[in-house]
């Protein structure tokens, strides 16, 4: 079964629950999708066993000893990214989206494209089973490719290894990432928090998981902060028919957990957050979507 | 006056990033300065929770897709080989082509690649851009996606290109550290990174420093949540000498009133005078580097 962890909005506490859920589990693999900001490593210090380079993009560069400086690479380009700037054609390598197109128009083949390759690609064991997670270097860009390369290798050594469920702790928003993250997998878990922007990226979260026709559960975390929205916003699951699966409490032996290496149902197993955890756990285990 | 735009950014989602925005821009507000925010984190905007206005333009941003007519196709393939983003899918021995819109990056590859005059262009739209004036010298825009559009990029550049050249601009950033971020970033003039002092927090502005030190801009540091956690983030800070600008202590308090969209700055004169202070300091850095 593959079932990945996403939130909407960022920080409500959505790795820290994939986590403990990768802490329950008997020989999971767990693998980290928020490749922008890949966390799960720095908790679980996997033993690295592969190690892959992974091209993130192309960008173009001129060669200046070629460049005639007519300017119709200036012209076609559909991202704005190559101006003459104090009489040098230029190209912004920000703004480069790696089309290519000026290097197949240029009359004087000036322009060639580079690999951006310093993003890497890890698979690793660690004390719940097997890691896999990318690492998107900084300014690199097409984390969803990567991420569905994380995917791809995750379902290979999930095979190689017998390992029964895949989790994924997935990027925030709604866009490429996630979207490569969760097409195709059975289950999504949204973790969300009561406050006025959590349950709007909820509603979105859930819009981007209904487009997609998976089967979706909710847990409200740090739900007493404010027991208004809580309602709110299993009000608005009801309607939609989403099960909200747990109310976990606000709990700074969350953070304390993460200070110390742990996951927080490492950490505190008797606590009541750990105690709920694992409810979503059997939920996710038994509820046939 | 000279347009100032401060970027307001952080690796890892949930770091109170907006908090950070909306209140730097209310205490504007207040204080009378012309201000404008633009909430560029299209994939979810959420600075409309804190304020209101009146809407006065609402426009659809729109990016060309290629529709293919297949009657003058001659299925030579040279628009399939020109794709870098694998959207058009062909198979030649079936006479089948198709355009998948949802992977095109509208980079016009393809109407130079085709010979047949067998490709023109459609306009798909990725998102809107939404102006609201708060009073008659400030304003919020918003970039907001459609849900499914795989890059917010194009919509975040229209809003940012709608904002008031004559006002201080407040760009309400996408988390994390890929296109977004990089796009909206590289349009301003310094970028306040919003961190907490956890490990999760440091590995993430990690990464944000990284990526605005190879871009060359200008950035600072403002903690929030100080008081959980531990020190490595502020050693990291004195190690790179990085400016920390601001430090908002954890308050079960603030959490409440935030989630209920009720903005500290709205109540609280010495709140105010925090924003305000950190606005002064951002302008210190900018001058200091300038002289």
């Amino acid at each position: 079964m593959e079932v990945a962890i996403i939130s909407g909005k960022g920080g409500t506490g959505k790795s820290s629950v994939a986590a403990s859920l990768a802490s329950i589990a008997r020989n999971i693999l767990l693998a980290d999708c928020d490749v922008d900001a890949a966390n799960q490593y720095l908790l679980f210090q996997p033993q690295h066993t592969e190690e892959q380079n992974f091209i993130s993009g192309q960008k173009a560069v001129i060669d200046y000893s070629a460049c005639t400086r007519c300017g119709k690479c200036i012209d076609h380009c559909g991202f704005e990214a190559i101006s003459e700037v104090d009489g040098k054609v230029t190209i912004s390598e920000i703004t480069c989206d790696g089309c290519r197109l000026c290097m197949r128009i240029c009359p004087a083949q000036a322009i060639s494209m580079i690999d951006n390759n310093k993003s890497r690609l890890y698979c690793g064991t660690f004390r719940h089973g097997h890691m896999v997670y990318g690492r998107l270097a900084p300014g690199e860009e097409n984390s969803g490719r990567l991420v569905s390369l994380v995917r791809g290798k995750a379902k290979q050594v999930a095979t190689e290894n017998n390992c029964d469920m895949i989790l994924y702790d997935g990027p925030p928003g709604i866009g490429c990432p996630v979207i490569s993250t969760i097409t195709g997998i059975d289950k999504v878990v949204i973790v969300t928090e009561p406050t006025l922007s959590g349950k709007h990226d909820l509603e979105r979260a859930l819009d981007t998981v209904f487009h997609f026709r998976i089967f979706a559960m909710v847990v409200i975390n740090k739900h007493d902060l404010n027991p208004e929205i809580t309602k709110g916003i299993r009000q608005y699951c009801n309607l939609n028919n989403v099960p909200v699966v747990a109310l976990l409490p606000f709990d700074p032996i969350v953070t304390e957990a993460m200070v110390n290496g742990k996951s927080y149902v490492e950490y505190a197993p008797q606590a009541e957050i750990s105690l709920l955890t694992e409810n979503i756990w059997k939920f996710i285990q038994n509820e046939k979507p | 006056m000279k347009t100032l735009k401060i970027a307001i950014a952080s690796g890892k989602g949930g770091t109170g990033k907006t908090f950070v925005a909306t209140n730097l821009f209310n205490a504007l507000l207040h204080a009378k300065m012309p201000a404008t925010i633009v909430d560029c984190d299209a994939e979810e905007p959420n600075v409309h929770l804190f304020f209101e206005g009146t809407p006065v333009k609402n426009s659809d941003v729109f990016q060309n897709v290629p529709v293919i007519d297949e009657s003058l196709c001659t299925h030579c393939g040279r628009c399939h080989e020109y794709c870098s983003y694998n959207a058009i899918f062909h198979v030649p021995s079936l006479k089948v082509i198709n355009v998948m819109e949802e992977l095109c990056h509208g980079c016009g590859a393809c109407f130079v690649a085709c010979r047949d005059n067998a490709i023109h262009a459609k306009q798909k739209s990725l998102g809107s851009v939404t102006q609201i004036m708060i009073n008659d010298q400030s304003c919020f825009i918003e970039a907001r996606t459609r849900i499914g559009v795989y890059s917010s990029v194009k919509v975040i550049k229209a809003a940012i290109a709608e904002a008031k050249t004559d006002s201080f601009v407040i760009l309400d950033s996408p988390p994390g550290t890929s296109c977004p971020f990089i796009q909206t970033a590289n349009l301003s003039d310094f970028v306040v990174l919003v961190t907490e002092p956890t490990p999760f927090g440091l590995s993430d502005l990690k990464q944000s420093v990284e990526t605005l030190s190879q871009m060359n801009k200008m950035m600072g540091v403002v903690v929030n949540k100080s008081g959980i956690g531990n020190t490595e983030v502020y050693d990291y800070l004195k190690e790179k000498n990085i400016p920390l600008l601001m430090e908002i202590p954890f308050s079960r308090d603030i959490a409440k009133a935030y989630s209920t969209g009720v903005l500290i700055t709205s109540n609280d004169k010495n709140q105010r005078n925090n924003f305000l202070e950190l606005f002064e300091k951002i302008r210190q850095q900018l001058w200091k580097s300038q002289s």
